[in-house]
């Protein structure tokens, strides 16, 4: 078994940490956590992570965005999954659904809130590369 | 300086440079927009031309002389009215001042009328007024466009602030759904106490908007009353005082004699509640919340002073707006709808009053709102 794989994740309401700490970390991944955009910028100069789930409004209503941008250019490799709540309730869409305009989004996916735990699972996974979840199978019994 | 675009339709050159120089030196302010407002001037000597013009760019003001060589001034009305959905106002301009010119002109959509000849007097007055309308009537579709921008954010902001909390408790329902911490039921209650505090912000937001909203509508019928203010903070500082307790805070009270206002005593209680309840919540354990009532002159200055974490210099500005919560790790676990304090901005508006705020972290904020003792009431 390899070292285990870093996601970062940053929302501003310490709920959605919490749940996606949980979840993260029973399917086995580390996990480093910041709640709001300026405390993630300085962590990421410190850490690279394997993937980052960021959530999109923050301090502005684009802060997502902008962190993306920022961690792009600091770690190009590390896929970025954008967390939104703001699609279906104000009309306000950042909804990518060409392939030409995910070319110049800063982000690797998108997922609307509130987000289920297999969704989550199913994404990190998937841009990891690694297999997906077995049917059936889920968290281990305590 | 803005500039309104005049565009001149008349075959005669002396006509057309008359104009120019008439208008090329007049400057008109109004109390509308805070700039002065000139004038640029383009000449056109027949109506084929002038149409060509007006339909690629239509001017602000067309001064249409009627008789021109190709055409006259009314089949020009005719074109651009359909053609245009510019809010170009156009003066007709004719030889002969006859009623019946005018008043097809009128029907056409021109705003107004020149007669030949007119004295430069006659000139400026008439493109004075239109230019006056336009400038009028651009600055309240302005104001309305914005009211709508402010209006749409505050709605957006508002889904995302209900939304949040319904999130986090539907998030915490599934994993407790999924058995992710096993069957016991005890593992959970830490998932399950935050579910409830995120319920009770959220009803609290929903309380606070009503407030707000009933304070911004004007729709309330205030009802004004004369009381003592001191009385009220006290009956307030006692609700708080349990909770305060709780953290081991003192709230003192400070205020020699009665302070009497003339008030909707809901609204007063709203600003008192609102911040007594704020220096409690942002006190340190084992701090103190020090409320202080004075009468300057026909003022009312209500203070309260906190021994909190404080509020960051560049976190001041905001403080006041809509929806803003200052977040940081030391608030990430206080509970607020960011609405208390814009509400209570509003309401110290309308006692011609003011609120402001001196802070510094890790010390504690003081909180100042001076009121009116006797408002002007009623007129909303």
């Amino acid at each position: 078994m390899t070292k285990s794989k870093t996601v970062m994740i940053v929302d501003d309401d310490p709920d959605v940490l919490d749940q996606l700490r949980h979840v993260l970390e029973q399917a086995g991944y580390e996990v480093v956590s910041a709640g709001s955009d300026d405390e993630a910028e300085e962590m990421l100069l410190s850490v690279e992570p394997d993937v980052a789930i960021l959530d999109l409004m923050m301090n502005h209503m684009d802060s997502g965005f902008v962190l993306a941008r920022r961690l792009k250019k600091l770690h190009e490799d590390t896929p970025v999954i954008l967390l939104t709540a703001v699609t279906s309730q104000t009309g306000i869409s950042f909804d990518a659904p060409t392939e030409d305009a995910r070319s110049w989004l800063p982000v690797d996916a998108m997922l609307d809130k509130p987000v289920r735990p297999e969704q989550v699972r199913n994404e990190v996974r998937r841009l990891l590369e690694e297999p997906p979840e077995a049917p059936g199978h889920g968290p281990p019994d305590h | 300086m803005d500039k309104l675009r005049v565009m001149v339709v008349d075959d005669e050159p002396g006509m057309r440079l008359g104009v120019k120089r008439v208008l090329r030196d007049l400057v008109i302010r109004m109390p509308e927009v805070d700039h002065p407002v000139g004038f640029e001037i383009e000449e056109y000597e027949d109506g084929k031309s002038a149409l060509e013009r007006i339909e690629y760019a239509p001017p602000d003001l067309l001064l249409l002389d009627h008789r021109l060589p190709d055409t006259t001034g009314m089949d020009i009305l005719d074109q651009v009215r359909t053609s245009d959905d510019s809010d170009m106002l156009v003066i007709m301009i004719t030889a002969y001042a006859s009623i019946e010119t005018a008043l097809s002109a009128a029907k056409r959509g021109a705003y107004d009328f020149l007669a030949k000849p007119f004295t430069p007097d006659e000139l400026t007055s008439a493109v004075r007024k239109a230019a006056g309308r336009l400038i009028v009537q651009r600055e309240a579709k302005r104001l309305a466009e914005e009211k709508r921008q402010v209006r749409f954010q505050f709605i957006s902001v508002l889904a995302h602030e209900l939304k949040a909390p319904l999130n986090a408790v539907e998030g915490y329902l599934r994993l407790i759904n999924d058995r992710s911490l096993g069957d016991d039921l005890g593992a959970y209650s830490e998932m399950i106490a935050r579910s409830l505090v995120r319920v009770d912000g959220m009803r609290k937001l929903i309380f606070d908007l009503l407030d707000m909203t009933r304070i911004e509508s004007g729709q309330k019928t205030r009802s004004f009353e004369e009381f003592d203010v001191r009385e009220l903070a006290e009956e307030i500082v006692e609700t708080y005082r349990m909770e305060a307790a709780d953290r081991d805070i003192a709230i003192e009270m400070h205020a020699d004699a009665p302070v009497p206002i003339i008030a909707d005593r809901g609204e007063i209680k709203m600003v008192i509640s609102n911040l007594v309840s704020n220096a409690v919540k942002y006190n340190r354990d084992g701090g103190r919340v020090d409320v202080t009532l004075r009468k300057p002159d026909d003022e009312i200055e209500i203070k309260v002073a906190d021994t909190g974490i404080g509020i960051k210099p560049e976190d001041l500005d905001k403080l006041f707006g809509d929806f803003v919560r200052i977040r940081n790790p030391k608030t990430k676990d206080i509970l607020g709808s960011g609405l208390g304090l814009s509400t209570v901005k509003k309401i110290t508006t309308l006692y011609d009053g003011d609120v402001s705020v001196a802070s510094e972290p890790d010390k504690g904020s003081t909180f100042t709102v001076i009121l009116s003792a006797a408002p002007e009431k009623g007129e909303e």
